[in-house]
Parts: C-alpha cells; structure tokens; sequence
C-alpha cells in the first residue's frame, strides 16, 4: 500500500489542479464501487455532474477460462462455463454440452431436452429477479431486491433439490441430464408459476408504476438500433431497442421449438424499455415451464452410451443459447484429440458493456448508473 | 414541584437550566440512538425480516453496541485534507441540531427557554447544516464528497424557499412566531389545529397542501430519501463524509436523525397542535399534572407518527432524479407556496376592508 504524509499528497493534488474554465476530473467508479456490483472499473473524466467520457477498464477478475477451455478434456470443462455469469449457469451449461453433443453428434433424449428448457427457464426468472432487485436498489429502492431474492429462494431450493446446487449448477452433462426430476420438483415448479405469476402482478403495481422509477428510467440511456448492431448487443438490451432477437426463436435449439411463447420487444430504446422486456421475459418464461411441465415426455433423461472419454472430431463447431443477459455462443475447433485445440466463448455483458462509453457520454452521474443497470452487467461474465 | 423551586430559592433558575440541558441532550442522544432502531426495525418490516436481532431482547441493545463499536474504532484523518475543517465540520453539524431543542415546545411546562422569535431561531439554526455538510465535503479532498456536497447546496438552496414561504403563511394567520404561543391557538377541538383551521375559518384553505410541501421540504433539508442523493450510496458511496470514520461519522449519523426529530417536532409544533391533545374540554377533569402527561403523550403520539411516516417513505421509494428534484422546487412547490401565501394575504386582509 502507497502511504503519502500530508506534505506529498498535498503535492500530488496541486500537480492534477489545472484549472480553468473547462477544468474536468476523472472519477474512478470502482473497481471497489457499490454500483458495479463487481471488479468493474469505469474511469469517467466528469465536469462537475456531467460524463465527457467513459472508459470502461476491464479484466479485474480474468481468469482464463478459455485457455483453461484448451487444457482439460471436453466433460473436465463443464463446471468451469456455469462460472462465467454466475446467474445463467444452467444457459452456459447447455451451450457447452450442446457444443460437444453436435461435435460428437450425440443423441439427447426428449425427456433431457424438455428438463433442459424448464430448469435453464427457471434460472432465467432468477437471474432477471437478481438483476431487477439490483438494479433497483441502485436507483435507491432499497426494499425490492428482498422481495425478488425471497423469489429466487424458491427457484434455488427446486434446483438444489435436483442437482444440490444452488448457484453454480453443473447439472446438464453431455447427452442428457445428470439425475432425474423427482415428483418433488414437478409439484414445486407447478405451484411456483401461479405463485409467481401473481408475485408480478404486485411487483408491476408498487416498483413498474411508480412514478419516480420511471422518470429516472424513461428517456434515459438511448440506445438506437444502428448502435446496438454496431456494438452487437443482445439479450434484452437489443430487445428493447426495437430488434426481436433472441436466440431460442432465431436458431431455436433443444426443445424450445415445441412450445409458444413470445419475444417481448419495446421499441422506445431507453431503459426503460430494457425493464419492460425483462418483467415480461419472466412471464414468457413461466408460460414456457408450465407448458414443459404439461406434456414432459417420459423416458431415459440421459443417453447411456455416451462414451466416457470422447474424443471430439476435427472442425470447427458453434453452439449458441440464450442466457439472461443475451446471447451466450461457444465456439470449439477440435483437433481430434481429447482436448479442445480452441474454446472461444463470446459473452454476452461484454458486447453489452461495450456500448456504454458511447451512451454514457454527456450524461450526468445518477442517469449513468441507472444506465449501466439497465445493461444488468455480471462483471465475470466479461472478464471471463 | 413548588417544594423543589422554593427549596433551590435564588439557584432555581441555574438547576431548571441544568435540568433541560440534561433533558434536552439525553432526549436527544436516546432519539438518535433508537431511531437508528426503529429505522432496522421499520425497514426490516417492509423488507419481511427480522432486523436486528441478536443484541438484547429484539435488538434492543444493538443501538448501545453501535455507538460502542463507533466510540471504540481508530478516527483516521487521511492525508491531504483540510484538517482543521475536517474536525470541525461533524461538530458544526451536531450542535445547531441540538441547539433547536432550546426553542421547541414539548408542552406547556416543558419549554427550555420562550422568546418571540422560536420560530426564526429554529429555521436559523436548521439551515446550518448546509455548511456543515459542504465542509466535511470540501475537506475531505475527495471528489465523490466534493459531489456530494454540490449536491447538497444547491438541494438546501432550492428547498428552503418553499419550507420559508409556507411557514411566512402560517406566520400570517397565526400573528406571532412564538412557538408556545402558536401551540396555544391551536387549543380545544382538533379542528383548531392549523392544518385544518384554516379550512373553515377561510384564514388560508390551502394549508393541507402548505403542509405537504413542509414535509417535503424537510424530507429534502434532511437529507431522506427519496431526496438523499447527497448520501446516495449507490453513486456516491456515503456522500460528504465518505472519509469519516469513528464518531465523526457517527456524530453525522446522530445529527441526521436529530435533524428528523426537530423537522417532525417542528411540523407538529406549527400544524398538528403540538401538546394539544385535540379532544375539546373531554379531559378537563384530569389534574394538571396529568394534563401535562398527556399533552406530552400527545406530542410524542404526533411527532413518532410523522417519524413513521418519513421512514416509511424511505423503504419505499426509489430515489428522484437530481433535476427532477430540483425542478419539483422550482417549478412546483415555490409557485404553490408563493400562491398560498398570496391567497392567506388576501384572506387575511379581506375582512379589514369591509
């Protein structure tokens, strides 16, 4: 640690003082700060309240998960990609399971896929209660992200009733599932969509309508459509710009071409909109576990001959789900060996987290930080 | 309570000096502290939790533990800053709060002092909190307090106009800025109180809505939410006193909170009928000695009621847009205020000329 006495800090301030009309400063958000909600770092050159530029320092927790992606064999990486957005584990994991599956070209049991959608759907929900909770606390509401993780406890007990985890699952294995619904689950995640349906009536009426959140929300962080195909954003970022992407209806994957739900899309562009997109997220992903649970097909949930050590063929391969935060793609190029040759792994939060030097510019502080939680950063998620 | 004044004889006015002095800071200290319970306690209401819970029976000893823990952490003076205002800057704040318990009423033997100008010495005294927040911002030499106390400014600025103008309104139908006295008036039923006097008196009909923008005023003069975005601590980590440690923290901790029990009693003072208990002549049996117990309950009843309410609105609320803030003083509560206090001149004027 750096220990100035006062006569060497008083020297450092005077050479940073200089003065004069269009005197700025820089102010350090974060990497220790309460509204990163992480190891982010934005560097924001300010005059008086308002951003002439951000700069958005990344990398704080690097920890190399696509090399690590390199050393280890395809089944010996799986943990490592429910670490990246903590929230979305069970997305991530069914993007490398998925990757390795169309490699090897493995065969997964519909009972497995339709598991897969209610649980990855169930996390959804919790991951968007995180974030609403969060966001809203940095908009000084203090008392909903109690309400939204009392919420979230329910999913977290279903899940950990299954696999024993209640974060960072690793519950979805090559070819299927590793064990089982039981009928414990089933009822649980019966009951939890009326309850959680009517859970987001009351949340719409006290925090959606309020009428400070939505002018401190509305308005606020304009992101067009041209910036947001600039940047490639995704997820509900993109959503609420006005663009229906999302990847379960674009390139739909497992089974989420058996059941009807809806992309929600706002086309007014500010955060508010991104709010809007995800409270209606959790509606359509309700409507999707109840229709999983209504016709869950019987049989094996994990293919039995999934060989025990694979060896993935040359070439290259994609898989894409898509998390909480947007878009989640891995890209694997195999050698023929155990080991992949290369994991890229494209993330979501940070083509999100990337528009934000743009947006934030002529800003002033409060609207930034309401911005940034719109973008509902999981900082790992962009260090990977 | 004559056997005491005749027993002190000639000292009796230095012993009722020291007694308030005693009552007034114990008072004080207590409120803070408890509040700070009531606050876990109200929050954790709103939220479904317990609150604090593992210290004494329902938490009731985790005031003490705080103020223990405070007392007893290193006071960190960070290199580079003013030093000298530095120290001054939690005093400054703590004891123009104090000092308003000289003036206010809590019943009618329970006033420190009485002079004609309570009023103005309340609102003297009350707005020396902005300099005390903009010091410890200054001082620190550090940009998110530096913020802070901007915020802080411009925030006080723009809110003690509108609180100034409502309180020149009542001035005007009460006729005097003595506080006992503005209590006396207010005697009888509790339609006499002046929240709801001036409704059928035609003095002002408009003083509910001076009421709301009192408390709204003193909301944002004290720094609550959804107005605390001079401590906003998700943008500015703790605002002006982010360098603070030890008590100097806790002396801003303990002048907020002090600062909410005078807004609350000052309110209670000058709209809800301070010690009046608001039922007629039904409890003119009782002696006067239980006539002042419950004129004090029925002080405390008032001012604990618009505690809740301030504390309530904190857990509730998200906090407002700093323009939106001060756009709703400029734009809203100064014209409002100024119309009221236009239409109470008029009113009060009317009947002379006929």
């Amino acid at each position: 640690m750096l220990l100035l006495n006062k006569e060497e800090a008083l020297a450092r301030v005077a050479a940073h003082h200089v003065g004069g009309p269009n005197e700025t400063f820089v102010l350090n958000l974060g990497p220790q700060h309460p509204a990163t909600h992480g190891v982010l770092r934005v560097k924001l050159t300010m005059d008086g309240e308002y951003i002439r530029k951000a700069e958005c320092v990344i990398g704080y927790i690097h920890r190399m998960h696509e090399k690590m992606g390199e050393n280890r064999t395809c089944a010996q990486f799986l943990p490592n990609t429910s670490r990246l957005d903590y929230l979305s584990a069970c997305q991530y994991t069914h993007a490398w399971t998925g990757v390795v599956e169309r490699a090897c070209k493995i065969e997964v049991p519909q009972r497995a896929e339709y598991i897969r959608v209610i649980t990855s759907e169930l996390n959804r929900i919790a991951s968007h209660l995180v974030g609403w909770g969060a966001w809203v606390m940095d908009l000084g509401g203090l008392t909903p992200i109690l309400y939204a993780f009392d919420d979230r406890e329910k999913i977290l007990d279903l899940m950990e009733g299954i696999c024993g985890a209640r974060l960072t699952y690793c519950y979805y294995r090559v070819g299927g599932v590793v064990n089982d619904i039981d009928d414990a689950f089933i009822q649980g995640a019966k009951a939890f969509v009326p309850y959680m349906r009517e859970r987001l009536k009351m949340y719409k009426d006290f925090v959606t309508d309020n009428v400070i959140l939505r002018k401190r929300l509305e308005g606020i962080g304009i992101i067009d459509q041209d910036m947001c195909l600039r940047y490639g954003a995704c997820g509900p970022v993109i959503r609420g710009s006005g663009i229906a992407n999302d990847t379960r209806k674009t390139e739909p994957y497992s089974a989420y071409k058996d059941f009807d739900f809806d992309i929600p899309v706002y086309n007014e562009c500010d955060s508010m909109a991104r709010y809007l997109v995800r409270m209606d997220e959790m509606e359509q992903s309700l409507r999707i576990i109840e229709q999983a649970l209504a016709k869950l097909p019987e049989g094996p949930f994990i293919n039995p001959k999934v060989p025990k050590l694979l060896k993935v063929p040359a070439g290259t391969y994609t898989y894409a789900t898509e998390a909480g935060r947007g878009r989640f793609l891995v890209r694997m190029v195999a050698d023929g060996s155990d080991k992949p040759y290369r994991v890229k792994l494209r993330t979501p939060c940070l083509s999100n987290l990337s528009l934000a030097e743009e947006v934030c510019e002529g800003m002033i502080l409060p609207d930034a930080i309401a911005f940034l939680g719109s973008l509902d950063l999981v900082i790992p998620d962009i260090d990977r | 309570m004559s056997a005491i004044i005749d027993f002190c004889g000639p000292w009796w006015p230095w012993v009722r000096m020291l007694l308030f002095l005693v009552g007034t800071a114990a008072f004080a200290g207590l409120n803070a502290a408890y509040l700070v319970w009531c606050e876990r306690k109200i929050a954790a209401f709103v939220q479904r939790r317990p609150g604090p819970m593992e210290v004494g029976p329902q938490g009731l000893l985790q005031p003490i533990a705080d103020a223990a823990k405070l007392l007893a952490k290193q006071m960190l003076t960070p290199p580079a800053v003013d030093t000298i205002l530095y120290r001054i800057a939690p005093v400054a704040m703590i004891i123009p709060a104090l000092m308003c318990f000289v003036v206010l009423p809590y019943g009618d033997a329970l006033m420190p002092t009485r002079i004609d100008l309570g009023l103005l010495v309340v609102f003297a005294l009350s707005a020396f909190n902005v300099i005390s927040l903009m010091l410890a911002g200054w001082s620190s030499n550090n940009k998110y307090a530096i913020i802070s106390s901007a915020r802080v400014v411009s925030q006080n600025v723009a809110y003690e106009i509108p609180m100034l103008l409502t309180i020149v309104t009542v001035i005007l139908v009460t006729g005097t800025t003595d506080l006992g006295t503005i209590v006396g008036q207010q005697g009888g039923w509790f339609w006499n109180w002046n929240i709801l006097r001036g409704i059928w008196t035609l003095a002002n009909p408009l003083v509910p809505i001076s009421f709301l923008i009192f408390f709204i005023c003193m909301l944002a003069e004290t720094n609550r939410a959804p107005f605390d975005l001079a401590e906003a601590e998700s943008e500015l980590v703790a605002g002006s006193f982010t360098e603070y440690s030890s008590m100097g923290f806790g002396l801003f901790f303990m002048a907020e909170y002090v600062n909410i029990v005078v807004g609350c009693s000052l309110a209670t003072v000058i709209f809800l009928g301070g010690w009046q208990t608001g039922l007629g002549n039904l409890l003119s049996f009782l002696p006067d000695w239980a006539a002042a117990f419950v004129g004090l309950g029925a002080f405390f009843a008032k001012l604990y009621a618009m505690i809740f309410v301030v504390m309530w609105i904190r857990w509730t609320f998200p906090r407002t847009q700093f323009y939106g803030l001060l756009n709703l003083s400029w734009k809203v509560l100064i014209p409002v205020a100024l119309f009221t206090l236009l239409l109470s001149s008029i009113l009060v004027k009317l009947p002379n000329l006929f």
